[in-house]
């Protein structure tokens, strides 16, 4: 049986020989710490997530304000910045988190997977469905992201892929069926995601008491909800012939 | 009353293993699950077969020993321990399975008896209070506010069964570190190893191969005393706080 | 072969370590006269614990603490699973938080008196002061004992005493207290201080030219049997009372390596004092396995009692209350229902003899809490009570809020075991029992809340101090593996294994421990007379010839084989029953928990005998088949004067 653990401590009141390693290490290393690292980097999208919702409702104020909106974006922080690069370190900041939370993730779901090598014969349905597609729904997200950015920012994909008219490309975005079950999808799998995943992180980083535990629960599901109608209702309304 | 049971035998921890099907009849409701699986070995034996192994010893819910997933469920269909669960919650013509604890941690010793010694390990990297015998204070020098005392007591009920990491998706040890974690961080005895105490143990949890919390909370639906979910949550605040604090 | 009857009296026995002078001196000068090992040295000894219990895990960590290398086993699969962990209700200290007028002399005074005046008064008193050490000890180690809202801890009255004085972490005292001293000891097995053998029984002793310097252990997982070697085996292993088969005790606890030590030579002393707890789950038909306990403290608000009529069988609440009978109240109107336990399980066991037990079996009689629920509301019960509730209709599917309990007496602890000084030591040099193992401080019965603070005392406290005296007088020398006696002992525990393995009968183990236990209970349970005893001690070795003859156990030894473990235990069960019978049957005085019908006074209650069996009983074994000498052991009582107890 494995039951020393190798230490240098020779006598029974020895002191720790062997020095600490840095906090970033210490985080870096652990479970706790890579969750961690996916539980800030989710805050920092889902902020930015609520910013861009309520962006894009701008758009139900017709074509002039939604694009002088998308103009006025690329200005912020002048003259202090230069045109366009909040945003360009938006971007960055962004893809950071991106990568911080996948790769967290990855290694994450990997040593999961690892710590269940069989599975029990007898199966029943465990936990909510939110938690159940937390994996498979980050994947969708990713992929997602990847398609999103090919069709609303590089509009590499977009069918009207005319810069610097967004209301335009959006629009003739969604007046493709495919556009809209991607996205559709891709929303519920978001509203999932941030069911389970801002209770998780409230968790993680310790925020969960006894008693708030309700308060973060609705407070996750009340996001979840919010973020899910908002981006949805774009989609929905170009669909529906309201916006045109 | 008569089962159909499906038991998980596995000869030794580098065999395979397979369920098994038995039939058991004359069980009364009054019998604890262990009592029916002795009844069933008790049969065995003379029918010259190999009895089930498990581990039990106590058998009035408080020494941890026992432990089998009956039907998926740690423990069975009530929050209790398994030598606790009583036939009375089964009905006549069931099938039931019996497994043991899975996890890459928990390596199967034999049939359903697992090793957990990767429990004693997380306590033994730092579940306890340095204070070497006759260096205590008198007991009345430091009083304890009511409420740390209950939350500390609640927490050291942990009986280190392993039904939370039996019940973890994952695997995670996460809901028993908590326990002790929070069972002593929270006391003032505990305090001047507050943070080596929390950093060590999530560490030795971690080197023993345990999975991450996914917050699945089956953890803590599994646990037969109770440990509340938040308990790691509490625990993440101490690590965290611990790793910023970072003591050299 | 000679009968047990056949024993013959040898020399008497004395504790030659307990100094001199004033009781209350005693521990002081004998930890100043012990002799000491440099602490530089103590790297050099090498101690064996075995047992992880409260005794056994509290011993490990502070020898490891001092300096010492310890080796240490125990048969469960991690040291915080030993059967202390089990005990509800509190641990006894003289700390006088309450102003009560407690002190170290009325726990020792209580101790004493409680013990039926069979316990030496060296041991309870040093005992007594070592109580309060405890306290200060396990909360240090954070074991979080009731408080109350100032932050002090609460006390609560045990067992009859009349001071408050019993600590407590609600109904898991032993568990909070074990697992303090299971994470001391996990601390030094980090750090390397310890050798942790979990899942590893001892199954001999070995003594090479007159010292016991190792032990034979078998790996429960491989099968493989080692030995181990040291410069003292200290045996912290538990009691016996799973030689009853239905005890309060765990399925595995096992009388095997106190047994072993005795064959070797180390006296048993007392074997026949078995404490009988009256407030247990009655047996709910023949698959029972074990039997739990509920607390003394229901016996405060519960009322006892049984229909006045034989075999009424009406469900207790059509049964009016003309027609009840409230024995203790009726028998012993002082003390009613809160009569010591030996008495409150006697009478249960009279009333279910005459035919008016109820339930299965008719083995048990009523706890009514009905009249507690009507002057202090459900409310105030469930406060007090709803844990121990939940226990019972979790077990029994009857809810006691609206049905009586259904309660019984059951074995739950042993008072007797291997003899041992003041230092601890049996009569086999090097060679320690602390715990339940020994025969200890508790005399004939032990008072509630008293067996916790005995392990710990002797772990924490008795035993690091007094092994030193005997290290310290020892030549420093290693054992050669190849010595003779090494050989003997690993040829003797291999052969024993492989003659269990080799009958093949048609026989369960499980079924002649069964058969055993009743016997015992029959005729050395709770009330015992010449002639049961003497059937018994018939009848037990004509059961252990058809043990070797009808025995089946299944698989080999070479694995985990559970079958084989239960049934070299038994081997031992059957030894050891035999020597208990013989110990009841020669002590013809009923004392605390040993009950003689022979000898009562006039109104019916136990009459002890001071003059004839003032002495503790240590009965050395002379061989298989042999009769056993008993050496006797005289008790003064220079301070706690025996009197008759009287409850009437």
């Amino acid at each position: 049986m494995r039951w020393c653990r190798p230490t240098v401590a020779d006598m029974a009141l020895a002191t720790r020989a062997v020095p600490r390693p840095s906090t970033l290490a210490t985080l870096w290393r652990s479970t706790i710490g890579k969750k961690t690292v996916m539980a800030v980097t989710g805050v920092v999208m889902l902020l930015f997530l609520v910013a861009h919702m309520l962006g894009n409702l701008k758009i139900f104020f017709g074509a002039g304000d939604y694009n002088a909106y998308a103009s006025w974006l690329r200005t912020i922080g002048e003259p202090a910045l230069h045109h366009g690069w909040f945003l360009w370190i938006m971007r960055v900041g962004l893809v950071a988190s991106v990568a911080g939370h996948v790769v967290s993730a990855w290694q994450l779901s990997r040593r999961d997977l690892a710590a269940r090598p069989t599975a029990y014969v007898h199966r029943r349905p465990r936990a909510s469905y939110a938690t159940r597609t937390m994996r498979w729904g980050g994947v969708i997200l990713a992929l997602f992201i990847v398609w999103h950015i090919l069709d609303l920012t590089t509009l590499t994909v977009n069918p009207r892929a005319e810069p610097g008219h967004p209301y335009e490309n959006v629009v003739a975005d969604f007046h493709n069926w495919y556009a809209d079950v991607i996205y559709l999808v891709a929303m519920l799998a978001l509203g999932l995601h941030i069911r389970h995943g801002f209770r998780s992180a409230a968790q993680t980083l310790g925020a969960v008491t006894r008693r708030g535990d309700r308060a973060f629960r609705i407070a996750g599901n009340v996001l979840a909800l919010v973020l899910t109608a908002g981006f949805v209702a774009v989609p929905v309304s170009v669909m529906t012939g309201v916006l045109n | 009353m008569r089962l159909t049971l499906r038991i998980w035998r596995q000869p030794g921890p580098d065999a395979d293993g397979a369920m098994t099907t038995y039939e058991v009849d004359g069980i009364a409701p009054e019998m604890s699950f262990l009592e029916m699986l002795d009844t069933l070995n008790e049969r065995l034996i003379t029918e010259g077969e190999d009895p089930v192994a498990f581990d039990h010893d106590c058998r009035e819910g408080i020494c941890g020993a026992c432990g089998m997933v009956i039907n998926g469920r740690a423990h069975g269909p009530e929050r209790t321990t398994t030598c606790q669960l009583h036939m009375r919650h089964f009905a006549d013509g069931d099938t039931v399975d019996v497994e043991p604890w899975r996890a890459a941690a928990f390596p199967v010793v034999r049939d359903l008896v697992v090793d957990r010694s990767a429990f004693d390990r997380i306590i033994g990297a730092g579940g306890y209070v340095t204070v070497p015998t006759g260096s205590a204070p008198e007991a009345h020098a430091t009083p304890v506010p009511k409420p740390a005392a209950d939350t500390a007591f609640e927490h050291a009920e942990c009986i280190g069964c392993g039904a939370c990491v039996a019940a973890c998706p994952n695997g995670s040890a996460m809901l028993f570190t908590s326990a002790k974690v929070v069972h002593l961080n929270v006391l003032p005895q505990g305090a001047p190893e507050r943070e080596s105490r929390v950093l060590d143990m999530v560490g030795q949890m971690d080197a023993e191969g345990f999975g991450g919390c996914t917050n699945t909370g089956e953890c803590a639906v599994a646990c037969p005393k109770g440990i509340p979910l938040p308990s790691i949550a509490a625990m993440n605040r101490e690590f965290l706080r611990a790793a910023r604090k970072a003591p050299r | 072969m000679t009968s047990y009857l056949d024993y013959s009296v040898g020399e008497p026995i004395a504790d030659t370590r307990a100094p001199e002078g004033p009781v209350g001196d005693r521990w002081d000068r004998r930890r100043f006269t012990a002799k000491l090992v440099n602490p530089a040295n103590r790297r050099a000894h090498t101690v064996i614990v075995v047992g992880t219990g409260l005794a056994g895990g509290a011993a490990g960590a502070t020898l490891a603490e001092q300096g010492y290398r310890v080796t240490q086993f125990c048969y469960q699969d991690s040291p915080r699973r030993a059967h202390s962990i089990a005990a509800q209700g509190g641990i006894n200290a003289a700390k006088n938080y309450r102003n009560d007028g407690d002190s170290v002399h009325r726990l020792f005074y209580d101790t004493v008196k409680g013990g039926d005046f069979r316990a030496r008064e060296s041991n309870v008193h040093r005992l007594a002061e070592v109580s309060v050490q405890i306290i200060d000890q396990c909360v240090a180690q954070g074991v979080p004992f009731a408080r109350e809202y100032g932050g002090l801890l609460d006390t609560r009255s045990f067992g009859g005493v009349q001071v408050s004085r019993t600590f407590y972490a609600r109904g898991q005292t032993g568990q909070q207290l074990l697992l303090g001293a299971y994470q001391a000891l996990s601390r030094q097995i980090a750090a390397g201080a310890v050798e942790m053998h979990p899942r590893t029984e001892m199954l001999d002793l070995i003594v090479i030219d007159g010292r016991a310097r190792g032990i034979v252990a078998r790996d429960l997982v491989t099968g493989r049997i080692s030995t181990h070697f040291a410069d003292a085996v200290v045996l912290a292993t538990g009691g016996y009372g799973n030689v009853f088969h239905l005890s309060t005790n765990a399925k595995n606890s096992n009388a095997t390596a106190i047994w072993r030590a005795h064959r070797r030579g180390a006296y048993f002393a007392n074997p026949c004092f078995t404490q009988i707890h009256p407030t247990c789950i009655p047996r709910s038909g023949d698959h029972q396995s074990k039997l739990t306990l509920m607390s003394e403290s229901l016996r405060n608000d519960g009322r006892i009692w049984v229909p006045k009529a034989k075999g009424d069988r009406r469900p207790p609440g059509e049964i009016p209350q003309a027609e009840r009978d409230y024995y203790l109240e009726r028998i012993y109107p002082a003390f009613g229902n809160l009569v010591p336990r030996d008495i409150a399980s006697r009478a249960a066991k009279n009333v279910c003899d005459e035919g008016r037990g109820v339930g299965p079996g008719g083995q048990g009689v009523y706890l009514d809490f009905a009249d507690a629920i009507a002057r202090m509301g459900r409310e105030k019960v469930a406060e007090k009570y709803g844990n121990l509730f939940e226990m019972y209709e979790r077990i029994t599917a009857e809810d006691p809020y609206r049905v009586p309990m259904r309660i019984y007496p059951a074995i739950h602890y042993t008072m007797g075991g291997l003899w041992v000084d003041y230092d601890l030591r049996t009569t086999i040099p090097g060679l320690f029992a602390i715990g339940e193992a020994n025969f200890s401080d508790h005399g004939a019965n032990r008072l509630g809340a008293s067996a916790l603070m005995q392990g710990l005392a002797d772990g924490y406290f008795v035993l690091p101090c007094t092994i030193n005296d005997y290290l310290a007088r020892q030549p420093r020398d290693e054992v050669d593996p190849a010595h003779p006696a090494v050989t003997e002992a690993v040829t003797r525990t291999t052969g024993r294994l492989d003659r269990l393995l080799a009958v093949d009968g048609d026989r369960t183990p499980e079924s002649f421990h069964r058969e055993l236990g009743q016997l015992l209970w029959e005729h050395c349970g709770m009330a015992r007379d010449d002639a049961g005893l003497r059937k018994a001690l018939e009848r037990i070795p004509a059961l252990r010839e058809e043990f070797w003859q009808r025995v089946k156990v299944p698989g080999t030894g070479e694995r985990l084989n559970q079958q084989l473990e239960k049934a070299n235990r038994i081997v031992d069960h059957l030894e050891l029953a035999e020597l208990m019978c013989l110990d009841a049957l020669h002590r013809t005085e009923s004392c605390g928990g040993h009950f003689r019908e022979e000898s009562r006074t006039p109104e019916g209650e136990a009459a002890r005998k001071d003059e004839e069996f003032g002495y503790v009983a240590a009965w050395e074994f002379t061989g298989d088949g042999a009769a056993p000498v008993l050496h006797k052991e005289d008790l003064v009582f220079e301070y706690v004067h025996p009197t008759q107890r009287s409850y009437a």
